[in-house]
């Protein structure tokens, strides 16, 4: 893992990752994967969400890599969630996050935050505000 | 996560055998700069006599977890005791420079970073030891933070029973309701810290989320 794209913006591009790539991988390796992705001055959008444990250690691993990558700051970090109406609207996205693996309605984003100055959520909306 | 939940049933099987009025460890939790330390505070002071640690308008001054032992609180003729724990802010970016806004010392400001990031992973360690916790929001921020929602995500994994508190409540900038919108699955408390409003609610909500602990 590096840092070594990160300091001063040049550039950055979006990178979606379908959870499907996902799905598969422990924790160790989620995560793994999330930060290489950041690190090379991305922001991720996440198909799904992490677990309540997984994120709790991305932002335990962000921590312990601050010091110690030249410029790297930490993250911003925000889950959306797609959330369904009702009683039989939730037993129905529950039964789609049963077969799917994850919850795949939900979607998460992760940027440095050399780049992503803050996201603003809401309920339904979310603001990536981004550094000059 | 499984290993957390046989964990908490021996340790409840085990006080529940040898113990018939065990010390509960009361946790706080949040966002830097949201009154933790300073409601921490205001309880062991009120019921000990002693303040557990410093506070200060500069984020990250709790940069490891700090407890008290055996508080006894007793309100309404009730009382139960508690390990009190306060734990620093937890984030998901620290940057040394935002220290120097404060008219800090560059080397000072990165010291205090690297023991702030440090105090984070501190605090995500000592989740799994809670028996209850307070989440501690300041009111005048917007309640939909990241942060929030993982460590409650986290506590409702491990079936560590949660109270909201919404500080700062004598600032006009506050609106509870946004926290209890965010949260409506949560009992949310207003309180004041800072000036000790409404602890009587607050004490209240404690003694009935000790009751749900297993």
């Amino acid at each position: 893992m590096t840092g070594k794209n990160l300091g001063k913006i040049k550039g950055f591009s979006i990178q979606f990752l379908p959870y499907s790539e996902i799905r598969s991988l422990d924790s160790t390796q989620r995560i793994k994967k999330i930060l290489n992705i950041v690190l090379g001055n991305n922001i991720l959008l996440l198909q799904g969400r992490l677990e309540p444990d997984e994120e709790a250690r991305l932002i335990g691993d962000t921590m312990a890599m601050i010091g110690h990558l030249k410029h790297f700051k930490g993250i911003e970090l925000a889950v959306i969630s797609g959330g369904s109406e009702g009683v039989f609207g939730r037993m129905r996205m529950g039964l789609v996050n049963a077969i799917a693996g994850g919850d795949i309605g939900a979607v998460t984003i992760i940027g440095p935050a050399t780049i992503v100055k803050e996201i603003k959520r809401n309920p339904k909306k979310i603001e990536l505000l981004l550094k000059k | 996560m499984v290993a957390n939940k046989l964990k908490n049933f021996f340790k409840n099987i085990f006080s529940n055998l040898f113990s018939q009025k065990r010390e509960l460890k009361l946790g706080f939790y949040g966002p830097p700069n949201a009154g933790k330390t300073s409601l921490a505070n205001r309880i062991c002071k009120d019921f000990t006599g002693e303040e557990i640690g410093t506070v200060s308008k500069i984020p990250h001054e709790t940069r490891s977890v700090q407890f008290k032992e055996k508080v006894e609180i007793s309100y309404k003729g009730k009382s139960m005791t508690f390990k009190i724990v306060d734990t620093p802010g937890i984030a998901t970016k620290i940057d040394y420079e935002d220290f120097l806004k404060y008219r800090m010392k560059k080397a000072d400001a990165k010291i205090r970073a690297k023991e702030a990031t440090q105090g984070v992973v501190e605090s995500i360690r000592w989740l799994d030891d809670m028996d209850v916790v307070v989440i501690v929001l300041d009111g005048t921020q917007n309640p939909y933070n990241q942060v929030n929602i993982t460590i409650i995500g986290n506590l409702v994994a491990r079936n560590i029973p949660v109270l909201i508190v919404a500080n700062k409540m004598d600032l006009r900038k506050t609106h509870i309701k946004k926290i209890e919108a965010a949260f409506p699955e949560y009992d949310v408390v207003g309180i004041s810290a800072k000036y000790g409003k409404n602890l009587e609610e607050f004490y209240e909500s404690i003694f009935k989320l000790a009751k749900k602990v297993r």
